[in-house]
């Protein structure tokens, strides 16, 4: 065998100290073997190449691709929000907001990263852990609208060897008015919901899109959305943009132009600040609605990117319910306000005539209970008229009493009570119209007569919503054509009302009795008037106390009555029908000055636009007689948000 | 003693094949940095590759004999010069390895100190009174290596130290080891290791962790040899060609014209290509081993061997930490990466072996 480590074989001669020792010979073998070695070596070398270049050199490839390509999406901007006349009233501003890619996430990065871009660090955690089942090449937005600090911070830490897994891009966010100006009805949009993306409604969006949640930016987010694009960029090392390989560009969402009028719209905020209730206007022709205000209200901006959990709550405990839209929300009694459609009844059945009289001494006994008028002293002999005008409880006791509850549903329901009106809106509720079918479907209860007596002066189980009162009070004042009203301005929307077969006297006759309402001495709804116009309306003061139904929800709270006032103009063509509810506002008078100054700034716009054709009906107009002090003048631009000159983000930085 | 020099006696088969890689290695450095910050490499390098072959000519034709006699006088500059270093010289990457010579350029000394070591090995295998090592002998030769090896250790730069080492274990056993001697040094070196690893430094700790899991460290360590997996992964078999790669040319590849250079050189060339440069390498080598075995006395053999082990230990390294197999050390790939220093050192190593080469006539 040959020895490796000695040289037994030429021990012999060792001439020693010498560098011409020329047995060189002695190695061979060695260095044979030390070839051999060479040889393993550059094969285990080839093996490595072998192994990443031939067999996995698939994987490694698409690992260079996504290294190189980066797929950064592009947002389509929501469309804008318009009024009838065009007008802006949601628009967008340009903002950065930062996308974290999980391709090169590391977690010990998260605490740095929230820490700088002022996010609390569990959300941070909980967001990427819902993002968990999405593929990891799709970036998901961690933060919107970045402060101009922010933005330092994201450029100063996204290289290569700090955090590169953060990535900035451009975002149109969403500008809502200020002042909760509209809240209700425009809504909000918000990130889609894990439990919403469970539903029918959503499920053709993706976890992180940007939907609306609310109002108008629920109802037409198709519309609204757009769809988003794609770029996709070769970058560097460090991030930086080489070239341009694909982009399908973002499709931006169409505009919307509502029937809303900023002007009438602006007037009903500002009758309602400081108030808890609601506002409504409709045309009654064509069923547009021109404002429609619910108060208290909440801030949409504060939804328009990702609410805090904690501000999430104070508005959910608000016991004012700032996020309830009355306007198509709140079902209360009508009151009084459900005089005129009792009156029409009445007339329509045959149950009374218009010379009908009955003697009221400030009450009455029905069924051995006995029923109080609102005026202590009573109004002496009443006929329909009087009756409307002076709101006598006593008259509409009677007349109801005769007429059967039946009968009142079947015109309540007739002018669209109790059923959802059909608004282009989510969440509308429906009211109660109570009826003897009613009674036995909800109660299994035969329904006692005495019941009718409350509900004959809109108390009792009736329930309305503020939008349900100015389409049946709108029909009424149109000719008994009940259109549906809706917020998508339209000019080719056709004719969708119910056409209720009403004799037109008898309408004229509760018109009438409404116009005295408002118009001469003794009315109920003075402080309505408008000198040089012919408003109608009715006034109504709704107690909740004797509303059953409400008596549970509301205990525990000071329950004054709640203030109604509905009215229309003009008497003959009434272009615009309002309702003001004045939650807790005692008396339907107390109301009646909003629902005045809505239909003044109309007829004053109106005069405006088109003075030929009102100066002689309208000869001159006083100042708002909210009897409040007037607020200092504001346009109805005041409210909309301006989209700041500079970057967006630059002038956000408060917090 | 002039007489049987001649041009036409060099090795051009090992000329041809060292020049053919340096040929590859310019062509790969302009690939890599023609956008960058570094886009005049590749001329530089074949300024250095022209000044190599000069050297190589002039330490051809100095008898090795005479290198040989004055061998510990180079030894003892070459510990001056490495001391000298941490007095004078110019910091880069946090570690101190070049001294200035003059108008902009600079040397890595330790790169020069590795024909000196082969030298020195050479000739104290040479004048081994008997015919294998004792304790003293080892001791001794140990010593004599150990000492430049931990300068350059301290510089810090484990790298090229560790490349004195196996030109001294290949001295130490093509001159002859009792297999006693070599058992007790591998205990003790087992033993030694644990202890060495607390006087490595940090970003050494790193290395040799990373070189175990490299997905453990994907933005530091561990992100260049990921990185120089991809690159040479993606390369496939044919490659993307020239300019073409994009690891290599978006920069994830890190420093891909010196230490990276034959990952950036995969991907572009693919695994043909690397199988050719690999096969040139080796033809290098046996070329260099052939030298060895018709050299003309013991003292050119370990020349040869010394020179062939130092360049297969740096290709090794350099090509095995490429495709993930060895760890991450800095060494650079002899001929190919760009460098002054490692190309003038390497064409002075030719030099040696044709000096070998032009003597063995005699005998």
């Amino acid at each position: 065998m040959f020895n490796l480590f000695s040289n037994k074989h030429n021990a012999e001669d060792l001439p020693a100290s010498s560098l011409l020792r020329g047995d060189t010979k002695f190695a061979a073998g060695k260095i044979a073997i030390y070839q051999y070695v060479a040889v393993g070596i550059f094969l285990f070398l080839v093996s490595g190449f072998w192994n990443l270049q031939v067999q996995n050199s698939e994987g490694y490839s698409e690992a260079a691709e996504r290294n190189r390509i980066k797929s950064l999406p592009l947002l389509a901007p929501r469309g804008k929000i318009l009024d009838r006349d065009g007008r802006v009233i949601v628009d967008n501003h340009s903002t950065f907001s930062l996308i974290l890619s999980r391709e090169n996430l590391k977690p010990e990065h998260l605490q740095a990263i929230a820490d700088g871009l002022h996010l609390n660090y569990d959300d941070l955690v909980v967001r990427l852990r819902r993002f968990a089942n999405r593929p990891a090449y799709a970036p998901i937005i961690i933060k919107e609208e970045l402060t101009a600090g922010e933005l330092a911070f994201v450029e100063s830490h996204r290289d290569p060897e700090t955090f590169p897994e953060m990535e900035l891009i451009h975002a149109q966010r969403r500008l809502y008015p200020k002042d909760s100006f509209a809240a209700h009805l425009i809504g909000y949009v918000g990130e889609v919901s894990e439990n919403e993306l469970n539903t029918a409604e959503f499920v053709k969006y993706d976890q992180g899109d940007v939907v609306g949640k609310q109002g108008i930016e629920r109802q037409y987010n198709d519309i609204l959305m757009g769809v988003d694009g794609q770029r996709q960029v070769v970058v560097d090392n460090h991030g930086k943009e080489r070239n341009l390989i694909g982009i399908k560009e973002a499709v931006p969402g169409k505009s919307l132009k509502l029937t809303i009028d900023l002007d009438l719209q602006a007037v009903a905020e500002l009758a309602m600040e400081g108030r808890r209730g609601a506002v409504v206007a409709l045309d009654p022709r064509t069923g547009e609605v021109l404002a429609m205000v619910s108060r208290p209200a909440y801030d949409p901006n504060r939804f328009a990117g990702r609410i805090r959990t904690a501000d999430w709550q104070e508005i959910l405990k608000n016991p004012d319910k700032p996020m309830l839209d009355r306007v198509i929300q709140a079902q209360l009694a009508p009151g009084s306000t459900f005089k005129p459609l009792m009156a029409l009844a009445a007339l329509e059945t045959g149950t009374v005539d218009e010379n009908f009289t009955v003697r009221c001494n400030g009450g009455a006994s029905f069924y051995g209970r006995y029923f109080r008028c609102w005026q202590k002293g009573g109004h002496g002999t009443v006929n329909l008229r009087k009756a409307i005008m002076q709101s006598c409880d006593v008259y509409f006791y009677t007349v109801g009493n005769k007429m059967g509850i039946d009968n009142i549903a079947k015109f309540a329901e007739m002018a669209g009570l109790g059923e959802k009106t059909g608004i282009d809106l989510p969440h509308e509720a429906e009211g109660v119209v109570p009826s003897t079918k009613w009674k036995i479907r909800n109660f299994r209860q035969k329904w006692y007569a005495g019941e009718t007596i409350s509900v004959s002066i809109g108390q009792g189980a009736l329930t309305v919503t503020p939008l349900q009162l100015a389409r049946a009070i709108g029909g009424i004042a149109t000719g008994g054509v009940w259109q549906r009203p809706h917020l998508l301005l339209d000019p080719s929307h056709g004719d969708s009302g119910n056409r209720g077969a009403v004799n037109l006297d008898n309408i004229v006759k509760v018109i009438d009795g409404m116009y005295a309402v408002v118009n001469e001495g003794g009315g109920t709804g003075m402080r309505a008037r408008i000198p040089g116009l012919d408003v109608c309306g009715k006034t109504g003061t709704a107690q909740l106390a004797s509303n059953d139904l409400l008596k549970g929800t509301a205990a525990g709270r000071v329950m004054k009555d709640n203030a109604w006032f509905v009215g229309f103009a003009p008497r003959q063509t009434p272009e615009i029908v309002v309702v003001a509810l004045f939650e807790g506002g005692e008396h339907g008078n107390l109301a009646a000055p909003i629902v005045a100054d809505v239909i003044k700034s109309y007829f004053d716009k109106r005069l405006r636009t088109s003075p030929q054709q009102l100066l002689t009906q309208l000869p001159m107009f006083g100042p708002l007689n909210t009897g409040r002090t007037p607020a200092p003048p504001r346009t109805p631009e005041a409210f909309i948000t301006k989209i700041p000159m500079a970057a967006g983000a630059q002038s956000q930085e408060e917090e | 003693m002039t007489g049987y020099r001649s041009i036409r006696d060099l090795d051009w088969p090992l000329l041809l094949v060292a020049l053919s890689i340096s040929a590859l290695g310019v062509l790969q450095i302009y690939s890599a940095t023609h956008e960058t910050i570094w886009k005049d490499a590749w001329w530089k390098q074949i300024i250095w590759i022209a000044a190599g072959l000069l050297l190589m000519w002039v330490v051809t034709n100095i008898d090795y004999h005479t290198l040989l006699g004055q061998v510990y006088l180079m030894y003892g500059l070459s510990i001056v010069t490495l001391i000298a270093v941490f007095l004078i010289g110019t910091k880069v990457f946090g570690s101190r390895r070049w001294i200035p010579v003059g108008g902009g350029f600079r040397l890595q000394v330790s790169e020069f100190v590795k024909l000196v070591i082969i030298l020195l090995v050479a000739r104290f295998m040479t004048e081994l009174k008997r015919d294998d090592l004792d304790w003293r002998d080892l001791l001794k030769i140990g010593g004599l290596v150990g000492l430049p090896m931990l300068l350059v250790m301290k510089q810090p730069d484990l790298g090229t130290a560790l490349t004195y080492l196996p030109v001294l274990a290949v001295g130490i056993l093509l001159a002859g080891l009792r297999w006693q001697y070599l058992a007790v040094l591998g205990v003790v070196l087992a033993l030694t290791l644990p202890v060495g690893w607390h006087f490595l430094q940090d970003y050494q700790k790193a290395r040799l962790t990373t070189f175990i899991d490299p997905a453990k460290d994907p933005r530091g360590q561990g992100y260049q040899v990921i990185q120089s997996k991809i690159a040479v992964g993606a390369g496939g078999m044919w490659g993307k060609g020239v300019t073409r790669g994009t690891q290599t040319q978006l920069q994830f590849l890190p420093v891909p014209h010196t230490d990276f250079i034959f990952s950036a050189f995969s991907e572009e060339h693919g695994f043909v290509g690397v199988v050719v440069v690999l096969g040139l390498y080796f033809l290098l080598l046996m070329q260099i081993v052939q030298n060895a075995q018709t050299a003309p006395d013991r003292a050119g053999m370990y020349i040869c061997m010394g020179v062939c082990t130092l360049l297969l230990f740096h290709v090794l390294v350099n090509v095995g930490m490429v495709v993930g197999r060895m760890p991450v050390t800095g060494i650079p790939l002899p001929l190919m990466s760009a460098g002054g220093s490692h190309i003038l050192s390497v064409f002075l190593m030719l030099g040696l072996v044709n000096n070998v080469r032009l003597r063995r006539f005699v005998n």
